[in-house]
């Protein structure tokens, strides 16, 4: 293809060096599609695996029963819980009250970050839909401890109409009337929670 | 849950064998195979819920249908039949589900009409994980559930009732199976709860004052196939998948019964039931299924103290101190002593028993050490070494299996329901098999009434007449065929002892003895007695010292007889001993607990090695934190002489086992020039050191001819008490569930010893020579008169400490309470 070493055409002398630049040029006009990460966050795709959240009734009341059954999908082994048993009486004995509908909840819950993969096999796991994930990524930090999420890191905002648990179940009779949806009037803002 | 039956013995295997056909293949069984087990044989799993291989068949499930096309006479059944309740029939032809359309059907069926009204609890559920209903919906039931698409509405009941404070029940949950209701008649004695209601709305209940206070009611927890049964100790605390599970031995009592203990993150969880069918089958006492967190509490000794003794230019406390210092300190001190005494409970490992019997002989030059830290007596140590050191299974010692087939079994000093659960189990079985029971006791108490015993009134004091009476009563029928158990407290009873080896000599029967703690067995073979060296050698025999000594490479072992528990505390009061080194020692359970607290004050230098802060390590002039028996491998030695070896559960390196500490200790005074180091720090070197010292193959000791008999002559009561299952002990400390249960304290006598004392209303004072107790006073008819029964530790303190010493003889008087 070559024909003689240092007969260059014209083309090769002039119009290639420059042919290049064009590229340059042509996206100089272009939209920009750096993002300016971490001065402009970008939303990810809706259903992005990101940090875990634990969801609440709309009374308030926490989702999760300390079943464990997170723990048991996790294949990273990133999930540590713990349950307890609901008290309704005031001044039970260990001091705990109403977490949850239900007779069980989850006394500890902690999520470690420096293992978890967010594979979201605890999410489809999760009884009671309280384990879901948000769209949150920015889960970096400069110590292994604070990369442990503990209950109260994870669990969702209250809402307006919500109430720091513990109390007793606000919505229903018992638990079934949680898990059924029969409860009369949920509290307003939590219809995008209950969509998912 | 399910287990496979128990090892055929040479007698069964003699037995006719029956040809059937299951799924085409062919297999004999012995007659009277069940199906479901038969079918075991071949491989085929046949689901069951119902079905224990320990219970008596009841077909209550209906989970196990198989499918018989003959039956052995050439016609089939014409409806799938429960195989657990058929028997095995010469040419029998069963399909199960394996290759039975028919068959998987119907258990399809029954699995659906199970699940109708079964819960969806599962992620909530104690069970989940280790349910058979879960597992066998998954093999045996359909893949869809038709129930939700009809719109069925579950049956359902408030949840969780209290059939104990322990044991709880939800009784939606249960299946009805009748596991539960057959343990506590068959197994137990104790049928508390029973089938109520019917149809849709049958449930286990109890009657409304009557609870299911069994001593052997977690074992229901655990064999209930659901989880409807469950333990307010164990409830939502962790799932099986997070548990770490190992095969250990309960240290409760002398039993040496076989138990799982599952831990998570360093935190033993619960215990369950260990199966070996030479021992406790798979049933233990709640004792040693629900008392575990004494070793979890708050109190644990962590680190070695040292005390700034006043005389040193210190405030006399007791501060933190490094392990090689406490070392140096113990040794030091135990030098600068003198005369010094090693004092064991009876709650430690054969191991650690065998590190304090050499430190006593090669560190100390001593041989006062005893392990009985109880009543007792030197007539008991003489049938110790006579009768009992040495004495194993394999060596025709009484075993388990003997116990079902003896013809009578003479219980003396021993109340196994409370004393030795498992042991109280076989003879149940036994009895329910014909073996006769004969207890030597003051009373039929209730567990004696479930082995539907034959009473031998007697008051305490009088066992030994009581025995010595047997060789001529025909009636008793005392022969070769007898097993007769006595207990550690007939040591308090002078001549007892004597009259049961006697006894035993004069008829031929064979003679076990059933101590209370788990280590005591094991601290007699390893020396924790002022006249035996390990391996059952007497001090008194000078080949015995020379093979010790030379086994153990020191010139030569003190020659001296040495001092039992009592005349310890007494020389150590006396200024004789100076110098005592003390293992988990309740002075409370002492003989005289006023004098052991007295010697630990008057001893000028203490070593305590213990779990937990007691009043012994707060006197002590160094305290040694030790492991619990989670934390290291030891080996008990059971009231057969089996050796029941166990791993740690929890290795901690916090805490070391006794025999580390010991060693550290002879390390020092061996720098120092006082004997030799123990020459073992570890468990396996103490065990390849035992096994190498051996047991002794001479002489064994006789029994010195009795001293007086007879019950103590005096006015008053003759005092009876025995320690119940459940109680006030320090090992059973933390669980307030558990701690529930106990019987309540109360005091018993005969109706006419009640009307003697013109007592009148429900509470009695009983008054003795260190006290006056006020209990609940309960008549029992055939009672023997002048005697009154209080339990031992059940109301706070002790009975030696507050109310009499061993022996003495007490009164009563009216209380109003």
């Amino acid at each position: 293809m070559a024909e003689s070493p240092g007969a260059k055409s014209m083309k090769e002398q002039f119009w290639d060096p420059i042919a290049g630049f064009g590229v340059t040029f042509r996206t100089m006009f272009r939209k920009v599609v750096t993002e300016q990460y971490p001065f402009e966050k970008q939303p990810t795709a809706p259903r992005f695996h990101g940090r875990h959240q634990l969801n609440r009734w709309p009374d308030g009341l926490e989702k999760c029963i300390g079943c464990e059954l997170c723990a048991w999908a996790c294949p990273a082994d990133a999930i540590y819980v713990e349950g307890a048993s609901n008290a309704d009486e005031p001044g039970s004995p260990d001091g705990s009250g109403r977490f949850s509908p239900g007779e069980r909840y989850g006394r500890v819950y902690q999520i470690n970050y420096l293992r978890c993969i967010l594979c979201g096999l605890c999410i489809e796991a999760c009884p009671t839909r309280a384990l879901t994930m948000t769209n949150e990524y920015e889960l970096a930090d400069s110590t292994r401890e604070s990369l442990i999420y503990e209950k109260s890191d994870l669990l969702a905002p209250l809402l307006p109409g919500m109430e720091q648990p513990p109390h007793a179940m606000l919505l229903g009779d018992d638990e079934t009337d949680y898990y059924r949806g029969q409860y009369a009037a949920p509290a307003p803002g939590t219809s995008a929670e209950g969509a998912k | 849950m399910t287990t496979t039956p128990a090892t055929t013995t040479g007698a069964e295997r003699d037995v006719d064998l029956v040809q059937v056909t299951i799924d085409g293949i062919e297999v004999s069984v012995p007659k009277d195979t069940l199906v479901i087990r038969a079918a075991e044989q071949v491989g085929v799993q046949i689901p069951r819920f119902c079905d224990h291989p320990l219970l008596e068949p009841v077909g209550a499930c209906r989970q196990c249908l198989v499918d018989v096309p003959d039956a052995g006479n050439g016609r089939g059944f014409p409806k799938p039949q429960a195989s657990c309740t058929l028997p095995v029939a010469p040419g029998m032809v069963v399909n199960t589900q394996a290759t039975s359309e028919a068959a998987d059907k119907a258990q399809q069926g029954v699995m659906e009409f199970l699940l109708v009204n079964h819960p969806l609890d599962c992620p909530v559920c104690d069970k989940g994980g280790e349910c058979p209903l879960q597992n066998q919906a998954m093999s045996n039931g359909r893949g869809e559930s038709r129930f939700t698409a009809s719109g069925g509405v579950k049956r359902t009941f408030p949840k969780p009732i209290n059939l104990s404070p322990q044991v709880l029940l939800d009784r939606e949950r249960c299946i009805v199976c009748q596991r539960c209701t057959r343990f506590a008649e068959e197994i137990a004695g104790d049928p508390f709860i029973a089938l109520v209601e019917r149809g849709a709305q049958q449930q286990i209940g109890i009657a409304e004052s009557a609870p299911f206070l069994s001593y052997f009611s977690g074992n229901t927890i655990q064999i209930c196939p659901v989880g409807a049964l469950t333990s307010e100790s164990y409830r939502f605390r962790s799932r099986p998948f997070d548990l770490v599970s190992t095969p250990s031995v309960a240290e409760h009592d002398a039993c040496g019964s076989a138990i799982r203990v599952d831990h998570r993150r360093g935190k033993v969880m619960r215990r369950l039931a260990g199966n070996d069918p030479e021992v406790n089958e798979e049933w233990i006492t709640d004792k040693d299924r629900f008392a575990f967190t004494y070793a979890a509490l708050e109190d644990r000794l962590g680190y070695p103290q040292v005390r700034d003794r006043v005389e040193d230019g210190g405030d006399g406390s007791l501060r933190p101190a490094s392990w090689p210092e406490a070392f140096a300190v113990a040794a030091r001190g135990l030098a600068a002593a003198g005369a010094s005494a090693v004092l064991t409970g009876g709650r430690i490992s054969t191991e650690d028993a065998y590190a304090y019997a050499k430190l006593a002989r090669v560190s100390l030059g001593t041989n006062d050490i005893d392990f009985r830290a109880r009543p007792h007596s030197a007539e008991e140590e003489q049938f110790l070494a006579a009768h009992v050191a040495l004495g194993t299974p394999g060596a025709g010692a009484v075993t388990y299996a003997d116990l079902e087939s003896a013809a009578t079994v003479v219980l003396a000093g021993l109340e196994p329901e409370d004393e030795a659960g498992a042991v109280f189990l076989r003879l149940r079985r036994a009895a329910r098999h014909g073996t006769r029971v004969l207890a030597v006791a003051p009373y039929l108490t209730r567990g004696l009434g479930k082995l539907s015993a034959h009473l031998v009134p007697t008051a305490p004091g009088a066992e030994a007449d009581a025995l010595a009476a047997m060789v001529e009563h025909a009636e008793h029928g005392v022969d070769a065929t007898t097993v007769v158990l006595v207990g550690e407290r007939l040591a308090t009873s002078p001549g007892a002892l004597t009259a049961a080896a006697d006894l035993a000599a004069r008829t031929g029967a064979r003679l076990a003895w059933v101590p209370r703690r788990a280590g005591d067995r094991g601290a007699v073979e390893a020396g924790c007695l002022p006249g035996l060296l390990p391996g059952g050698r007497p001090v008194s025999d000078a080949t015995a010292r020379v093979d010790a000594a030379a086994s153990w490479g020191v010139a030569s072992l003190p020659e001296q007889p040495g001092r039992d528990a009592d005349a310890i505390v007494a020389a150590l009061v006396a200024g004789e001993v100076r110098g005592l080194v003390v293992g988990g020692v309740d002075p409370a359970d002492t003989t005289d607990p006023a004098a052991t607290r007295a010697a630990l004050e008057a001893a000028s230098f203490v070593v305590a090695l213990d779990l937990r802060e007691t009043e012994v390590t707060r006197v002590a002039d160094v305290v040694f934190p030790v492991a619990a028996a989670v934390e290291k491998a030891g080996t008990f030695i059971n009231w057969e002489g089996r050796t029941r070896p166990f791993e740690a559960v929890l290795p901690s390196p916090s805490a070391l086992p006794d025999l580390r500490v010991l060693a550290g200790i002879s390390e020092e005074l061996a720098a120092a020039g006082h004997g030799a180091a123990l020459g073992f720090r570890t468990v396996d070197e103490a065990r390849a050191e035992m096994s190498d010292l051996g047991a002794w193959d001479g002489d064994r000791p006789a029994m010195r001819a009795a001293g007086a008999t007879g019950a103590a002559s005096g006015e008053g009561l003759a005092l009876s008490t025995w320690k119940q299952l459940v109680d006030d002990g320090v090992m059973q400390a933390g669980d307030k569930h558990y701690a529930a249960t106990a019987r309540p304290a109360v005091a018993r006598v005969s109706p006419a010893t009640y009307a003697a004392a013109s007592l009148s209303g429900e509470h009695v004072t009983v008054v003795g020579d260190r006290g006056e107790l006020t209990l609940p006073v309960e008549q029992v008819p055939g009672m023997v008169d002048d005697v009154v029964w209080v339990p031992m530790a059940s109301f706070g303190t002790s009975v030696l400490e507050r109310l009499a010493s061993p022996g003495s003889r007490v009164r009563l008087k009216g209380a109003s309470l």
